[in-house]
Formats: C-alpha cells, structure tokens, sequence
C-alpha cells in the first residue's frame, strides 16, 4: 500500500516576495537561437484578471516561472520544442507543460501549450485525442514567428482544458 | 503506477467555505492522464537558482535578529512508497512573529520586523532531509469571513523528480485552536489528510537554550523510480 501523498493547499496571495527570482522568467536567453516568447493572462470565472497567479511552464531541461501582472498577465521565454516520444512510443506535437498556482486554487492545475502551426502534428497527438474536440482550441496558442499569446481561463464557456495526472 | 492504491487527502478545486475558489475553481471535470505523459527529468528539474548557505536559516538574512520565538522545522521528502527524494528544492515563505507579510500586499496593520523577510530555500540531502531555522509565524486576520483568522502556518513549495510530484501546501503547528476554524485546511475533507499538514513538537529536534524544534514530513505523488522511456 503506496502512502498517501502530503494535501496540496493554496499557494495564497503573499507569495511574491519569496518564489520569484531574478531571470525566472527566461528558461533561455531571449537572443538565444530558437528562443521564442510566449505570453498570456490568466482570468477567472467572471472574466476579470487574476492578477496574484503564479505560472511555471516545463519541458524537458527547461523551466521558466512567471508571476502574473495586476493585468493578469504573465510572460515567458523558452527555446521552442520539438516533437517528444510520448510513454507509448508515440510521437508527440511539441507542447509546454503549464502549471498554474493561484489563491483561490486549493490545488495547481496542469495544462499544456500546444502550438498553432503544428497542424498535422497537433492532429496526431495522442494527448490531445482524448481532450473533447470541441474544447481542443483551448490548449492552442495564437500566435507565429516566435511570438505566441496563450490565455488561462480558470471558468466559463471557454474553460481551459485541464489535466488529472 | 496507477493512482488506485493510493488515498486521496487533497482538497476538492470547490470550496465555497473559502470564497475565492468560487470563482477560480474549473467548473468542468479535469482530464485524466496517466502521469506518464507529462514531464519527466532525472533528478531535480528546477535547478536555475543557486541555493547559498544561509538561506535555510530565515534569522540570519539581515544585520540583526528577528523577533520572535526561534524554532527549527525539519523533516524528510519522501516519495509514496516512502523513500527518501534527495537534493530537490524546498522553498519557504511565512508571515512574521506578529502575522504581517512582507509582501506589499499585506495590509494588516501588525509591524514590520526590518530583521525577517520571511522567504527561505534549500535542498533535500541524500537522506530526503529538509531543514529551516525561522520564528514560528503569527497567526493573521484576512477578510474571507466575519472575524477570519488563518492558524500560523508556513507556506512549502517542492518539486520533486516530475511534473506530477510538484506540491504547494502549508505546514500548521499542533494545538493551534484556529485549524478548526480555518476554510483553507478544513478544506481537505479528510480528518488524517489534515493532520498531515500539522508538524508535531519534538524535544530530539529542540535545542536547549536556543530554539524549539518541529518535526514535518513530507510525501509527494508518486514514486521516486527510474525513468521509463523517456
């Protein structure tokens, strides 16, 4: 019998003396080859900014964290990924992993980026396959030429997709 | 690994109790995947900012001492099968011995202490072992309820070898009569979920003349195994 692991409980408001660090933001030099920005806001359920967010973003080596603005906004800047072998040995579309931490979130969310001129890939992803298709949209950044916008919604029609792991 | 052996303790996203999950809570069930898809690293993903000697102890950061009650809080990272996570990054943040952060959001009008910023790093040994010297955190008001206060509590961040292994939580202190009373922790619907989040008193861990000691351990999701494929 595996042991429980230890609740998850809010990161809360005041978090923003202590997790932010200098160059948190960029997992790459933004000057670097490959390095593409990617920003986004992260709204609530009466669609108001959430401006007390905490955004990670994941991909392989790469790690970047971004507190969001009083605008909800928060940014990044990561070296675009390519397709990643998934546990099945299928490929996968290249994707950023984002973790969202906020008050008023007992737990984090996972979701992933997934990129807009990945059409073919995007459409064989074995991850994506099991998102309803009508909400796919949700996990596709706007975007090209290294500049990608991906909104956060924490509710309503256009909730993002989230994920159990 | 699936998650079906495992007891659950976490809270539900919902929790009208604390108001603010009322409108960040997703309102459409989470998709499940198996944690296989998502980020796996071999060793500590998070490894950009160098973690100094010093930032394990909050009461030496500044030119002189912290008010307050000086404690030592400490404990193992384990994985669900109970083995020892080593050299993965905990982080810490708190109120002072008054209640009042030091972050520019914190209006409660309880003082400063110009000697305690309250933020706080290390990582994990070979062993899984975590250790902070702090002051133990006032409780504080906050405006969720008619007459709210938050039990004293230190805030833990731990990552853990994969994505599925990340934990944000907070650590409550044994006795304090305001967890019964606290929307945060009763959110865990669970009675041994929330006592997993109190530390117990431990005279092995306190030392004489000096400080109190605290004994917290912690589990993360999943287990600390070598990396299948990828």
């Amino acid at each position: 019998m595996a042991e429980a692991p230890t609740p998850s409980q809010t990161v809360g408001p005041f978090f923003g003396f202590a997790l932010p660090f200098p160059g948190d933001r960029q997992a790459v030099d933004p000057d670097a080859p490959g390095a593409i920005r990617i920003q986004g806001q992260l709204i609530d359920g009466a669609g108001e900014p959430v401006p007390d967010g905490l955004l990670e973003i994941w991909q392989g080596d790469q790690f970047a964290r971004s507190r969001t603005d009083p605008e909800g906004v928060f940014q990044v800047v990561v070296r675009r990924p390519g397709p990643v072998p998934g546990p099945d040995g299928r490929q996968q579309a290249p994707h950023l992993n984002v973790t969202v931490f906020a008050r008023g979130l007992l737990k984090h969310l996972n979701t992933r980026m997934y990129f807009p001129d990945e059409e073919e890939a995007n459409a064989a992803d074995p991850v994506l396959q099991q998102v309803d298709p009508e909400r796919r949209h949700t996990l596709i950044a706007r975007g090209e030429n290294g500049v990608y916008h991906f909104d956060v919604r924490l509710q309503g029609d256009d909730e993002t997709v989230f994920f159990a792991l | 690994m699936t998650t079906a052996d495992v007891v659950e303790f976490d809270p539900p996203y919902l929790h009208p109790d604390y108001r603010a999950t009322v409108l960040r809570a997703p309102s459409r069930p989470l998709v499940r995947l198996d944690p296989e898809w998502f980020h796996h690293a071999p060793g500590p993903a998070y490894g950009r900012t160098p973690v100094g000697p010093n930032d394990n102890d909050l009461t030496r950061q500044h030119r002189g001492e912290p008010i307050g009650e000086r404690i030592i809080v400490t404990g193992r990272v384990l994985d669900s099968d109970g083995r020892p996570v080593p050299n993965t990054l905990v982080e810490i943040w708190q109120a002072n011995a008054a209640g009042r952060y030091i972050d520019p959001g914190d209006d409660h009008p309880a003082p400063l202490d110009p000697n305690f910023t309250g933020a706080g790093r290390c990582l994990t040994d070979a062993e899984g072992r975590y250790r902070f010297v702090t002051v133990k955190p006032g409780a504080y008001p906050w405006r969720n309820h008619p007459n709210a206060w938050r039990p004293a509590h230190i805030h833990f961040s731990v990552f853990g070898p994969e994505l599925s292994s990340r934990l944000v939580t907070q650590m409550y202190f044994p006795g304090d009569p305001l967890m019964a009373h606290d929307p945060i922790l009763q959110s865990i619907p669970d009675p041994r979920g929330r006592e997993r989040l109190v530390a117990s008193f431990d005279f092995d861990i306190t030392q004489p003349e000096w400080a109190l000691g605290y004994r917290w351990d912690i589990v993360l999701r999943g287990r600390n195994a070598t990396p299948m494929g990828i």
